[in-house]
Formats: C-alpha cells, structure tokens, sequence
C-alpha cells in the first residue's frame, strides 16, 4: 500500500454514525472542516448496520424514524459543510506531531492532520464475528485462497480450492452460489435446515445442491485441523452431535459483523472499561484536543442515547473550536437568526 | 422472581428478575459480559445464551425473527435463545441460562 499524502483539515472524526455527522453540522456552523474515518462501507453507524429498516421513537421532534431515514437526513443536513469521508477504513494509530497537532492514519494509508479529533466511534469498531473454535486465528493470515478468511477479496483465489461455508444468512448464501463453479468442491455447514437469506438465493443454493455441485450439512465446525497455518480439515459436528472429519483448504464463516473496540485502546487516551471519560462542560478526554461524544464516552449520568450525543456535540464544537482557531474569536450565533449561518447553510 | 445464569467463565449468578423485563436486561444490569449491541431490538444476536434444564421446552415459542436472527449468532444450539426476546414472568422463576461463547 502508498501512502497518499497527508491531509491537513480541523477537525478528524472517527465514526461516521449518526453522532460523527451531526458533529460536522456543529463544527460546520463554527467554519470547522471534517474529515471522517468509518470502518463500514456507508454511513450511519449502528443506525444503518444493526437496525436499518427498525423505527427509533426518541429522536426529539422526530415521532418515528428508521435508522436509514435517520442517516439520510443527517446527510442533507451536513451537505453544505462537505464532509470528506473515508469509508472501509479503520483508524489504527494516532500521534502527536511536534506542532502539537494530530495525525491520525488508517490501514488504507489515509493520513489525516488536524488539531482535534473527534472520537465518535459508538462501541467501536464493526469487525466480523469469529466462530469460537480453538485455535481458528492461527489459520487467519495463510494468505490467498487458504485458511479462514471472513470476506472474499479475489474470487479467483478460491478457484479449484476445496471451499468450506458455515452461515445461514445472504452471505453465506451469495458465496457459496458464486464460488460453487470456481472451487473444487463446495460444502455449506449451517445449524439448522432453513436460512435467512433472500429466497431466491436459498432456491439457487437448493438447485446446485440437487446438481451435486454443492453439499449442504446441519452441522457446525467443531475442531481446524492443519500445520503451521495451513488448513487441511476440520471437525464437523452434526445435530444429533455425531462428528466426522471433513477436509478442506479454506473455510470461510459468515455470521455477520459484532463491535470490538479496537485500535482506539492503543492510542493513548484513557479508558475506564473500554468508554473514554470526559467532562462534561467540553465532552474532551483527558487528553486535550481529544473529544469523545456519543456511546463510547463515560461520565456520571451518561445515557447511551443519540439524543444526548447530539447536545454532546455542539458543546464539544464550542470547546473545539478554541483549539482550531486560537485566535479568533467565538461569535455564538442561531441559525433561525444569523444571515451569516444560513449562508453557510446555503438557505439564504 | 429468579433467574440463574452461567457466565462464560462457568460461575452461577443468582440474579432477581423483573415481571416483564428481558432476560438480556436482567443479565446485562446483573454485571454479566454480555455485548448486546443493539439494545433489545432481536437486530444483533449478541445476547446468545443456552437456556438450560428444561426450560426452554417452558417457553413460548421462539418467533420468525428471532430464529432469523440466530442465524448471526455463533455457536448456536437446539437450546439456543437471543435473551432480549425472553420476558421475565412468574412462569420463568428459576430460569436457568448459560451465555453462550462470543
């Protein structure tokens, strides 16, 4: 991977979720710019990842909402400032430069420098979910087309390779139909005879199996087998618990995305039980020019609620703002009032 | 009202359920690991537990969404339930649930 040239702006947020937006809306109004790092694909957050199409009742002024009509207006509302995003990319490391601002990079290579940054990362990062099988990380990082791999990058990888698929959801289904006249063999392992996924592609998967061109089995992996992290077989266990070994080159779980903190533990803000404590006159850590707002802050009375990072970012801006433009002067302004805010917002 | 729940280190927790809460609410204020990323919307399958000693033939019938759901989770069983869908009632008094591996 290149590194790209490093981009100056004021203000980092990481998290793209529904608190990481309407900060770009407070700092916006303060003329501060944004950029947004999100290991998701799209934004939102939790909101468009977890619960997509389930209605949220306590948005103030918004009776009912779903996650994803959340998310779009977040977006209309943040338009005018131009939020750059950087999406399918995790923050990985964050250090202080001699100028006293911060550099943030990403596992693409992105490298971010701004005086402030904004942690707006809920629970973390969405990382895919790894079955408990002892041993399963030591098969993680075999390289193309071998071990236990939770996306498909190349197709191509897993040509003539003897594939193993366990989940029941589009994923699982959408792999095992497209790597199926690739692969050597093909084999879907799921705890139960019924999926989740989208029927047409469950009646696509039942036609190959009648083909002979996939094998599908009510069981789970139970054990890996291989050395020194190549994989050559694993344990397979079926519903009336009776195990038999199944060989393969690859085994590829599908279950789906669960939050771990991730590489924010290294970057040297204080943590208490993995939630960053700040005060609540400025929602900064304990590490000025670092601000924690929405589910991954701590302090006494925080509620877990969008609502309550929404107030937690206007008052981060206020404090921000000071570190961003150290010289200039605040001018606290409405925007049902101020000519000069709704030029910003484009509705004057 | 009581629920008897197995964290993942295998120590029994005795914990006093609530007419009409979840169990998931039960085991998350109870101090147990238990991520329930979602909060309760059968959207997440991070409450797995194994609901253990007969109970789970007591319990109404899991729905379609919440046998959808189990199909994210991991290490799934013939007893498995996502918590936030068990109601605490006096039927459940003496539940016993054991929080599945993450």
């Amino acid at each position: 991977m290149t590194a790209a040239a490093p981009i100056e702006t004021d203000v980092a947020i990481i998290g793209a979720g529904p608190i990481g937006l309407f900060a770009v809306f407070e700092l916006g109004l303060l003329d501060l710019k944004c950029h947004l790092v999100d290991i998701l694909d799209r934004p939102g957050g939790q909101c468009t990842e977890l619960y997509p199409e389930k209605p949220i009742y306590d948005i103030p002024g918004l009776p009912i909402v779903t996650g994803q009509e959340l998310t779009n207006r977040l977006l209309e509302q943040v338009k005018p400032f131009d939020p750059q995003f950087h999406f399918g990319e995790m923050a990985t490391a964050l250090e202080k430069l001699a100028d006293g601002r911060w550099k943030l990079t990403t596992d693409a290579g992105t490298q971010l420098i701004a005086p402030v940054v904004v942690v707006a990362a809920g629970a973390g990062s969405f990382v895919p979910k790894r079955p408990p099988v002892p041993g399963i990380e030591t098969f993680e990082n075999a390289g193309d087309g071998v071990g236990v791999h939770y996306a498909v990058r190349k197709m191509e990888t897993f040509r003539g390779k003897n594939v193993l698929i366990a989940g029941g959801g589009d994923s699982a289904l959408d792999w095992t139909i497209n790597l199926a006249p690739l692969a050597k063999s093909l084999t879907l392992v799921h705890h139960r005879d019924g999926f989740r996924a989208a029927q047409h592609s469950v009646n696509q998967m039942r036609e190959l199996e009648a083909a002979g061109k996939v094998k599908f089995h009510v069981a789970s992996v139970k054990a890996l087998h291989g050395d020194a992290g190549k994989l050559s077989g694993v344990t397979l266990a079926g519903a009336d618990k009776s195990e038999w070994h199944h060989e393969t080159d690859v085994f590829l779980p599908f279950f789906g995305l669960t939050i771990k903190l991730g590489p924010i533990a290294e970057f040297g803000i204080n943590l208490h039980e993995n939630l960053i404590p700040v005060d609540t006159a400025r929602f900064e850590s304990q590490t000025p020019g670092i601000f924690a707002i929405g589910d991954i802050n701590t302090y006494t009375g925080k509620l877990k609620l969008i609502l309550s990072g929404f107030h937690e970012a206007a008052l981060m801006a206020q404090a921000a703002f000071h570190i961003a433009r150290p010289n200039e002067k605040l001018r606290f302004q409405y925007t049902t009032s101020s000519s000069n805010l709704q030029k910003k917002l484009g509705v004057s | 009202m009581k629920i008897i729940a197995i964290d993942r280190q295998g120590k029994e927790h005795t914990l006093e359920g609530r007419d009409g809460w979840s169990v998931m609410e039960i085991l998350r204020d109870g101090g147990l690991d238990i991520a329930a990323e979602c909060g309760g919307a059968c959207a997440c399958a991070t409450c797995h537990v194994y609901v253990n000693d007969g109970w789970f033939e007591k319990l109404p019938e899991r729905s379609e969404s919440e046998i959808d759901m189990l199909d994210m989770a991991l290490a799934v069983e013939p007893n498995s339930r996502l918590s936030c869908q068990i109601i605490c009632s006096d039927a459940t008094d003496g539940i016993k649930v054991t929080v599945a591996p993450e």
